[in-house]
C-alpha cells in the first residue's frame, strides 16, 4: 500500500459542510438527510412530502451546475469507467440502497452520528464490498 | 413552501460540501476504497467532519429542542433489527459504489458538471431504486418506510 493524492484540508471542509447541511435539515425540518431515501420516496411519497424532498434533490443538483460555471477550476472530476460499468453501478446503487435502506449519507453520516446499531453495520459492509469491487478492479486489470 | 425552500438551501450546501470534499470525483472515491494499491485516505477525514459536526447538533437537539424550527416532529427510522436485508442491501451498494465511484449524493450532483456518462448512471440508479421498490411492493404488499 501507498498513499497517495491525499488532500486533508479540502476533506475535512467539505466534510464539515455536508454535517452542517445535515444538521440543518434536522434542526429545521426534523428530518434525516439520506439521499438515498429521500430520493426514493419521491417515487411513493404521500401528498405534501414531495415538494421538499424534490427541492433537496434540486439543491444537489444546482449545486453541481453552479459549481461548474461559477468555478469550473474548483470542480474536480475524474471518470474512466465506461457506460457498460456505470449501468450496472447505477443499478447495484440504486437497488442496494432502497433494500438497505440508506447510503453513505444517511447510514454513514447520520445514523452513525446517532451511533445506530444498523448504520454501523451497514456502513462497515459498504465501504467493505467497495473496497472489494475496487481490488476486483484492480485484479481485473481496470484500474 | 417554507419547507421546499429550507430543503433547497440545505441540498445546495450540502452539494457543495460534497463537491468541496471531492466526494463528486469518482477517482477520489475510488482511490479511498484502493486500500490494496495507491490508498488516498482523504475521504476518511470527510467522514471525520461530518460526523463531528452532526454529531454534535443531534446531541444538541436531543438535549435542548422540542421540536424542530419547521415541523412538527422529528422524524427517525422505525426499523431496529439487524437483518438480512440490511446486509445484503449494504453489500449490494458497496459493489456499485466501488465499481462506479458515486454513490447517490455525489451522482446527483456531479450530473450538474454535464459529462453524460453520470447521466446514465443516475438514470440506472432510478432503475434500480423503482425495481426494488416494484418488486418490495409486490412481495409484501405494502410500501415500506422505515429507512434512513
Amino acid at each position: 500500500m501507498t498513499i497517495v493524492n491525499f488532500t486533508p484540508l479540502p476533506a475535512l471542509l467539505g466534510g464539515v459542510l455536508i454535517g452542517l447541511a445535515a444538521a440543518l435539515m434536522w434542526w429545521l425540518l426534523g428530518r434525516v438527510a439520506g439521499v438515498s431515501t429521500i430520493l426514493g420516496q419521491t417515487f411513493s411519497t404521500a401528498e405534501g412530502e414531495l415538494n421538499w424532498r424534490l427541492a433537496f434533490i434540486g439543491g444537489l443538483l444546482l449545486a453541481g451546475i453552479g459549481a461548474q460555471w461559477l468555478v469550473p477550476g474548483a470542480v474536480h472530476f475524474a471518470l474512466s469507467a465506461g457506460y457498460g460499468q456505470l449501468i450496472a453501478a447505477g443499478l447495484l446503487v440504486g437497488f442496494g440502497t432502497q433494500m438497505g435502506a440508506g447510503c453513505t449519507s444517511g447510514h454513514g453520516v447520520c445514523g452513525m452520528s446517532r451511533r445506530s446499531p444498523r448504520s454501523i453495520v451497514a456502513t462497515l459492509l459498504f465501504m467493505g464490498a467497495g473496497v472489494f469491487a475496487v481490488l476486483g478492479l484492480r485484479l481485473g486489470g481496470a484500474l | 413552501m417554507k419547507r421546499a425552500i429550507v430543503a433547497f438551501l440545505t441540498g445546495l450546501l450540502f452539494g457543495v460540501g460534497l463537491i468541496v470534499a471531492q466526494m463528486t470525483n469518482p477517482a477520489k472515491v475510488i482511490g479511498f476504497l484502493d486500500i490494496t494499491g495507491a490508498w488516498d485516505p482523504s475521504l476518511a477525514l470527510v467522514m471525520v467532519g461530518a460526523i463531528g459536526v452532526y454529531s454534535l447538533a443531534y446531541w444538541l437537539s436531543r438535549a435542548r429542542a422540542a421540536r424542530p424550527f419547521f415541523a412538527a416532529e422529528f422524524s427517525l427510522p422505525l426499523a431496529r433489527l439487524i437483518d438480512r436485508r440490511l446486509v445484503a442491501g449494504a453489500l449490494i451498494f458497496g459493489a456499485g459504489w466501488g465499481l462506479g465511484g458515486f454513490c447517490p449524493g455525489p451522482a446527483i450532483t456531479s450530473a450538474g458538471f454535464g459529462e453524460p456518462k453520470v447521466w446514465v448512471f443516475v438514470a440506472a440508479m432510478l432503475a434500480g431504486m423503482m425495481v426494488f421498490r416494484l418488486r418490495d411492493r409486490v412481495a409484501t404488499g405494502v410500501v415500506q418506510s422505515a429507512s434512513e
